[in-house]
C-alpha cells in the first residue's frame, strides 16, 4: 500500500500474495501494466518495506535492507557512465573488500561469459543497449547471487535481441544454479525462459494462476516453435486479455477522477 | 585540431589582424586603442620587469580563494537544499533573482566592516559565484537517474557513499557547468571589486594607468587578464568534454 499523496487517495499496489519460490528455478511474473509487478520484485529485494505480510530469504526475514545473496538487474541502465566496463562490473567486489587477484579472476570470467571480454576497457556510451544490459548483469553475477531479480531487464530491447538475450539468460542460470525470478510484461519471454510463471490480476496485483512449462532445463529460443509453446502462451493470456482489460479501464478511470478533481 | 578547431582559430586571427590594421592605419585613434602587437610587447616587458607581479599574486590569490570557497560552499549548499524539497522551494525565487542584484552597492558595507583589505574583494568574489555552482549542483543532482540510488541500495552503501561513489560522479558533467562559472564570477567579483576601490591588485593597477592615461600598462594588463581567464576557461572546457565524451559517446 503507498502512502496518499495530497489530493489522492491511499494506492492498494499489491497483493495479498502469496509465492514461495523453489530454489534453482526459473520463474517469471507476467501481468497487465501497473500491477505491481515491480513493488512486488522491490519488496522481495528488500528495496521496499511491505505495509502488510513478510518475505522472507533463506529462512531469514528481509527488513530494511537487501540481504547478502540477492541480486537485482533494472530495467532502466544502470551502468556507471564514468567508469570502464571492467570497472563496472568490479564495484561491488571492490567496495566488498574481495582480494586483487579474486575480483581479477571473477570479473574476467563473467565478462568472458557475457560476451564483454573485447571491450572490458570501453565505457557504457560507446556500447549498445543490450551491451549496456550484460554490463549490469556481468556486474551482478560476480558477487555470486543465490536469488537474481530481473525487473523487465530486456523491455528497453528489440524482439530478435531479447529473445538473444534470454537465451544468455538460460545460458547463465545453468551455469549458476542460482534461483530467477524474473518480471516481464512480453508473455512469449515468460513462457520461453520460465519453469513456472505468476499470472497476475490488475491492481491490486494478485497472482491468479501459477502455469508450470515442464520444460527441459538444456532449453532455448528454439522452443518458440514448440507446439507446447503456442499452448503455454495462450493460457497465460487467457488470465491476462480480462486482466489487461480491466487495467486500462484503471487507468482511464483515475485519469478521469484527476480530472474530474482539477475542474472543481 | 578538428576543422571547426582550425575554423574558430582563423576567425580569432582575423579579427586580431583587423584590429591591428585599424589602429596602425589610422581608423582608431592610437591614443584610444594600441595595436594588439604592441599590448602583447608591453605585456612582455611588464612580466619582465616584474612591476605587475604583486598585483598579479594578489589578484590571482583573492580569486583562487573565490574559487574555491564557492565551490565548496556551492556544493555544499546545493546538496543540502536539494535534500530538502520544501526549502528548495522556498528558495527558488530567491535563486531566480540573485543575478539581477547589483552586488557591488553592498561593496562599501564590506569594506566598512572589514576595512581595506583581501576580505571584502574574497567576499565579492565569493558572493557572486556561490550560488551558480549552488544551482548547478542542484540541477545535476535533479538529473541522476534514480536506479542508481536503488543499485547503491543493493550494494548496501551507506548515505555519505552512495553521494560520493554514484550521485558526484553521476552529476559531474552539470557540477563542470558550475565550475565554469564560478572561474569567471570569482574573477569578476575579485577585479571589479579591486577596481572600485583597493590599495592593489590587478584591477587597482588598470583603473590607475587608465587614470594616468597609461595606455601601454592598461591594455597590457587587460590582455593579461583575458589570456588568464580564457586559458583556464578553455582547460576545464577541454576536460569537460573528455568526460562528456565517456558519459554520452560523442
Amino acid at each position: 500500500m503507498y502512502p496518499a499523496l495530497a489530493g489522492y487517495r491511499p494506492v492498494h499496489a499489491l497483493g495479498p500474495v502469496d509465492l514461495e519460490l523453489r530454489r534453482g528455478e526459473f520463474f517469471a511474473v507476467v501481468g497487465p501494466s501497473g500491477c505491481g509487478k515491480s513493488t512486488l520484485l522491490e519488496v522481495m529485494a528488500g528495496l521496499q518495506a511491505p505495509s502488510e505480510g513478510r518475505v522472507s530469504f533463506e529462512g531469514k526475514p528481509v527488513a530494511g535492507q537487501v540481504p547478502d545473496g540477492i541480486g537485482v538487474v533494472f530495467q532502466e541502465d544502470a551502468s556507471f557512465p564514468w567508469l570502464t566496463v571492467w570497472d563496472n562490473a568490479a564495484f561491488g567486489l571492490r567496495r566488498a573488500g574481495v582480494a586483487a587477484a579474486e575480483i581479477a579472476r571473477r570479473v574476467g570470467d563473467a565478462l568472458a561469459f557475457m560476451g564483454l571480454k573485447d571491450f572490458q576497457q570501453a565505457y557504457p556510451a560507446q556500447l549498445s543497449g543490450g551491451m549496456r544490459q550484460r554490463v549490469c548483469i556481468a556486474r551482478t553475477l560476480v558477487l555470486q547471487p543465490r536469488l537474481i531479480l530481473l525487473d523487465e531487464p530486456f523491455g528497453a530491447l528489440d524482439a530478435q535481441t531479447r529473445l538473444l538475450m534470454g537465451d544468455e539468460v538460460l545460458r547463465l542460470w545453468r551455469r549458476t544454479g542460482a534461483t530467477i525470478l524474473l518480471i516481464t510484461h512480453a508473455l512469449d519471454e515468460a513462457a520461453m525462459l520460465s519453469d513456472r510463471v505468476g499470472v497476475m490480476s490488475a491492481r491490486p496485483g494478485r497472482f491468479l494462476d501459477l502455469v508450470e512449462t515442464h520444460w527441459s532445463r538444456e532449453r532455448d529460443s528454439t522452443i518458440v516453435s514448440d507446439a507446447r509453446f503456442g499452448e503455454v502462451t495462450a493460457r497465460l493470456w487467457h488470465h491476462l486479455r480480462g486482466e489487461s482489460l480491466k487495467a486500462m479501464g484503471q487507468s482511464g478511470a483515475s485519469v478521469a477522477a484527476r480530472t474530474g478533481r482539477a475542474g472543481t | 585540431m578538428s576543422r571547426i578547431g582550425w575554423i574558430r582559430l582563423a576567425v580569432l586571427v582575423a579579427l586580431v589582424a583587423l584590429l591591428e590594421i585599424l589602429v596602425r592605419t589610422g581608423r582608431i585613434p592610437y591614443k584610444t586603442m594600441l595595436p594588439p602587437s604592441e599590448m602583447l610587447t608591453a605585456l612582455v616587458r611588464l612580466l619582465a620587469a616584474g612591476t605587475a607581479t604583486r598585483d598579479i599574486v594578489q589578484t590571482l590569490t583573492c580569486v583562487a580563494a573565490a574559487l574555491a570557497s564557492s565551490v565548496v560552499a556551492g556544493f555544499g549548499l546545493g546538496v543540502a537544499i536539494h535534500r530538502v524539497p520544501r526549502l528548495r522551494r522556498a528558495l527558488e525565487p530567491f535563486f531566480a533573482t540573485y543575478y539581477a542584484v547589483p552586488f557591488f552597492i553592498f561593496y562599501p558595507v564590506l569594506i566598512a566592516i572589514f576595512d581595506l583589505s583581501l576580505l571584502p574583494i574574497i567576499l565579492m568574489g565569493f558572493a557572486f559565484a556561490v550560488i551558480a555552482m549552488c544551482i548547478a549542483t542542484i540541477n545535476g543532482l535533479d538529473r541522476v537517474p534514480r536506479v542508481l540510488a536503488k543499485v547503491a541500495r543493493i550494494h548496501r552503501m551507506r548515505e555519505f557513499d552512495t553521494a560520493l561513489l554514484m550521485k558526484l560522479p553521476a552529476a559531474a558533467p552539470h557540477l563542470f557547468t558550475g565550475l565554469k562559472l564560478c572561474v569567471a564570477y570569482s574573477f569578476i567579483g575579485v577585479i571589479a571589486s579591486e577596481f572600485i576601490l583597493a590599495p592593489s591588485g590587478l584591477g587597482h593597477a588598470i583603473a590607475y594607468a587608465y587614470n594616468d592615461f597609461d595606455n601601454r600598462t592598461m591594455y597590457a594588463l587587460m590582455l593579461f587578464v583575458m589570456v588568464v581567464v580564457i586559458t583556464l576557461n578553455m582547460l576545464l572546457h577541454g576536460w569537460e568534454q573528455r568526460l562528456l565524451k565517456r558519459w554520452e559517446g560523442r
